[in-house]
C-alpha cells in the first residue's frame, strides 16, 4: 500500500514535469552541440551536465569559455547566476527540513528551475500525502536523465550537423520559462512582481557577472510584496468575501 | 586540467547554493511576511531571465523590432499560454511559431 503511494507520487512528479522535459530537449541538445565550437572538451561538457546540472549556468559558462574567461571568474559567474536557487531552497525549506539528509542531498542537487516550479505546487497542495518528496524526486530524476541524454545527443549531432547552432533551438528555454510564468500572472501582486523584475533585468543588464539577475529578482519580489500590501489595504474585505486566498 | 577545475568549482558552488540552508534550517525561522515574499520568487526570477534574453538576444543591444524573432516569439508564446492554459501547448506552440517566424525573416518577406 505505502509502496504503491510512493511509486504513484514518483511517477506523477515525472508526468507533471513532462512538458518542461520536452522544453529542455532542444536546449540540452544545443548545449552539447555548441560546446565543441566554444572550446569545451567532451569530458568538461558531460561533467557539467552530470555534476552541475544547471542549464542557464552551463550556457553562460560555455559562452565565457569561448570568450577566453579565466576559470575563477566562470565559477564566480556560476555563483551569481545560480544564487536564485537559494531562494528556491528557502521557499521549500519548511517542507524539506523534515527530511533526513539522505533525501535532502539529492533533492537539493536536483533543484532546477523546472523541478522547483513543479514541486512547489505539489508541496503547497493541502492533502495528507506523506510522500511528496517522492514526487519531487520523480520530477528531478526525469529532468536529469533527459538533460544528460540530450547533452550526449547534442555532442554527437554537433559533429554531424555543422549549422545546428543557427536553428534557434535556444528559444526552447524561453518558451518553457514563459510557460512556467504565465500561470502566476493572474493577480495583481504577481503581475507587479513579474513586471518589476523584467524591467529591472533590462535596466541592470550591464552589471558585471550577471549580477543584474539578482538585483532584478529582488526588485520583483519587493514589488510583489508592495502590491500585495496596497491591495490588502484597499480590498481585503472584498477578497475575503469572495472566498479566494 | 583548467576545465576540470572549472567544472568541479561550478558543481560545488551550485550544490552549496541549493543545499546550504537545509542543515541550518533548525536555526532559521522565516517570519510570515518573508514566507509570503518568497511566494513571488518564481514569477520574479523567471521573468528576470526571460526579458533580457528576448529583448537583447545578442546580450547588449535592445532590439525592439519585428526582425527580432525572440521578442515576437516570446509575445506570441505568452498569448498562447494565457489562452491555452496548457504548458505543453505553450512550449510546442511557441517553439513552432518561433521557427516559422525565423523562416519568414530568412525568406525576406518582411
Amino acid at each position: 500500500m505505502t509502496a504503491q503511494t510512493r511509486r504513484a507520487e514518483f511517477f506523477t512528479g515525472a508526468r507533471d514535469t513532462l512538458p518542461l522535459v520536452i522544453g529542455a530537449v532542444p536546449f540540452g541538445i544545443i548545449f552539447g552541440t555548441l560546446s565543441g565550437s566554444a572550446g569545451l572538451s567532451v569530458t568538461a561538457t558531460m561533467g557539467m551536465s552530470l555534476f552541475v546540472f544547471a542549464g542557464s549556468a552551463q550556457f553562460i559558462a560555455m559562452g565565457l569559455v569561448a570568450a577566453g574567461t579565466v576559470w575563477p571568474m566562470i565559477i564566480l559567474a556560476t555563483f551569481v547566476v545560480n544564487f536564485r536557487h537559494l531562494l528556491y531552497t528557502a521557499t521549500l525549506l519548511a517542507h524539506l527540513k523534515r527530511l533526513p539528509p539522505r533525501w535532502q542531498v539529492p533533492l537539493a542537487f536536483g533543484l532546477t528551475d523546472e523541478t522547483f516550479v513543479v514541486a512547489v505546487r505539489r508541496w503547497s497542495r493541502r492533502d495528507n500525502s506523506l510522500y511528496k518528496h517522492w514526487y519531487q524526486l520523480g520530477s528531478m530524476a526525469f529532468m536529469y536523465t533527459n538533460w544528460n541524454i540530450c547533452t550526449v545527443v547534442g555532442l554527437i549531432a554537433g559533429r554531424m550537423l555543422q549549422d545546428i547552432g543557427g536553428w534557434g533551438l535556444d528559444f526552447a528555454m524561453v518558451a518553457a520559462f514563459i510557460g512556467m510564468v504565465v500561470p502566476y500572472l493572474k493577480d495583481r501582486p504577481n503581475l507587479c512582481a513579474a513586471l518589476a523584475a523584467g524591467v529591472s533585468a533590462v535596466l541592470f543588464n550591464s552589471l558585471p557577472h550577471k549580477l543584474g539577475l539578482i538585483v532584478a529578482s529582488l526588485a520583483g519580489i519587493c514589488a510583489g510584496v508592495a502590491a500585495q500590501r496596497l491591495q490588502g489595504k484597499s480590498s481585503s474585505a472584498a477578497v475575503q468575501a469572495s472566498g479566494e486566498h | 586540467m583548467e576545465h576540470l577545475l572549472m567544472v568541479a568549482g561550478m558543481a560545488a558552488v551550485t550544490f552549496l547554493i541549493r543545499y546550504s540552508l537545509l542543515p541550518l534550517s533548525g536555526r532559521i525561522h522565516f517570519s510570515e511576511g518573508l514566507q509570503r515574499a518568497l511566494g513571488y520568487v518564481p514569477p520574479a526570477v523567471l521573468t528576470a531571465i526571460i526579458v533580457p534574453a528576448v529583448m537583447m538576444p545578442d546580450g547588449s543591444e535592445m532590439q525592439i523590432e519585428w526582425s527580432n524573432p525572440y521578442l515576437i516569439g516570446a509575445a506570441v508564446t505568452t498569448v498562447i499560454g494565457l489562452v491555452s492554459k496548457n504548458l505543453l501547448v505553450t512550449i510546442i506552440g511557441g517553439m513552432g511559431f518561433f521557427m516559422c517566424w525565423q523562416w519568414v525573416l530568412k525568406a525576406g518577406w518582411l
